[in-house]
């Protein structure tokens, strides 16, 4: 219970901080909203072809701006030494990781609460009602995404050109991520129903459990780099 | 340290004699394939290949934990070793692909599951070499190289997984049917061919491996002997 308890307590300073200086959230959002415009100058998206590719576009909007929010999770850390104080306190390594991944999460969820529902009323899409499976869906693409990108952005944090690193790294070890988020959210806009994507969406929880578990084993030699 | 010099020579040595004679069973000795005709003997390098390549990986992955668990240099020098050789044998097989897919295929790359997999492993270990090449302190370096080698390789299912669930074109196993022993779908001589040429490249992967090992023992003796005369 310790280690809950710390997180909520690593993930509460997060969010405080957050709340005074509002950096990630406003600049992801505004960037996730950006990149609707320009996939909308640079697609020719009729009506009939907008369902088949709203999967993918809203989902590269989501990597892009994640990894925004990604390259400044530890930023708070590295200004002041701050890192080395919370290394040097009694903590469990583990509820740090688990608290940066839950922050990057809330704030990757509230950009999607919002990008998701623009999209539709950007590009008319009508099917409202399929929404939340489609969120459903996000989360769980999220949550993996957060967890692999906390560790690769603590992994990256003493790089050089850790901005360009950091992508360079994840994505490749996201794929599964992608393509069973991409073709859950067609499943659904193409059927109304996940059918035989219910597979996918067993990998997409597989692939969350697996990696919080190693993230909470490993996070301790994660900082040590 | 002439002793090992001299292993390694001898290494070498058998690597080179293995790897000419599954040349020349290969070209010279075995059949042409029935249906593909003389393209297929690309495959006793292809095969060889992408084996070699995951072997590496496995390599990356325990001298990843080994280093973790013991901190020991020589796990770290093994694993970085291995990675570049992992690297270089994976985009050998890309290319070894791309020169048998033109004629065979009438394309040079296709989203096949096998094929984007192989192209993914090839971009997670360039990524590794990439974030240990960027990070100075040196033993930083080895522990989040490390980190990546393990969840590298514990993504390697779930990327294979996914890809095949989303797609499959690639010819499917010829020789490690579950309906036959090998022998009896393939031309023996085909078999024979394919094993020496396996054996060469794995000789010559250990020979290499062993260099590039060195070399990087190399690196720490000089950085030891420039902090001796410095101090």
């Amino acid at each position: 219970m310790a280690l809950l308890k710390q997180t909520y307590l690593l993930l509460c300073k997060d969010l405080l901080l957050e709340l005074r200086r509002r950096d990630s959230l406003l600049t992801m959002f505004f960037f996730g909203t950006l990149l609707l415009f320009v996939f909308h100058f640079s697609f020719d998206l009729a009506p009939d072809k907008i369902a088949e590719m709203a999967p993918a576009l809203l989902w590269l909007a989501f990597l892009f701006t994640g990894t925004l929010g990604l390259a400044q999770l530890f930023q708070a850390e590295r200004e002041n030494h701050c890192l080395d104080a919370l290394l040097l306190s009694p903590l469990d390594r583990g509820a740090l990781f688990l608290a940066k991944t839950s922050f990057n999460l809330i704030l990757m969820l509230l950009v999607e609460l919002v990008v998701m529902p623009l999209f539709w009323i950007l590009f008319n899409l009508s099917a409202w009602n399929l929404l939340p499976q489609l969120f459903l869906v996000t989360l769980l693409g999220t949550i993996g995404f957060c967890v692999l990108g906390t560790i690769m952005s603590a992994l990256t944090l003493r790089a050089r050109a850790r901005e360009l690193l950091l992508p360079l790294v994840l994505f490749p070890l996201m794929i599964p991520v992608i393509l069973a988020t991409i073709r859950c959210m067609e499943s659904v806009l193409r059927h109304g129903e996940f059918g035989e994507a219910v597979s996918w969406l067993k990998l997409l929880v597989g692939f969350d459990v697996i990696f919080i578990t190693v993230g909470v084993l490993i996070f301790d030699w994660v900082l040590e780099s | 340290m002439t002793q090992s010099k001299k292993r390694k020579g001898i290494l070498g040595g058998l690597a080179l004699v293995a790897v000419a004679i599954g040349l020349y069973w290969s070209l010279a000795v075995a059949p042409p394939d029935a249906y593909q005709g003389e393209v297929q003997r690309i495959m006793y390098l292809h095969l060889p290949s992408i084996l070699t390549a995951y072997l590496s990986y496995f390599l990356v992955f325990i001298g990843s934990g080994m280093y973790l668990w013991k901190r020991e240099k020589r796990d770290d020098l093994l694993a970085h070793a291995a990675a570049e050789l992992g690297v270089l044998f994976t985009a050998l097989t890309i290319i070894e692909g791309s020169i048998w897919g033109k004629p065979t295929w009438g394309v040079w790359w296709t989203w096949d599951a096998r094929l984007t997999l192989t192209a993914i492993l090839l971009l997670i270990y360039a990524g590794y070499l990439m974030l240990r090449s960027l990070i100075d302190d040196e033993n930083r370096a080895a522990s989040a190289a490390a980190i990546l080698g393990i969840i590298g390789f514990l993504d390697i299912p779930l990327i294979h997984m996914s890809v095949y669930w989303w797609r499959t074109l690639h010819q499917p196993p010829s020789i490690l049917r579950p309906d036959k022993v090998p022998w009896e779908n393939v031309h023996p001589a085909m078999l024979t061919a394919l094993t020496i040429s396996f054996v060469g490249f794995l000789l010559l992967y250990f020979y290499l491996l062993s260099l590039r090992y060195r070399v990087g023992e190399m690196r720490q003796e000089i950085k030891a002997l420039r902090l001796e005369r410095g101090a």
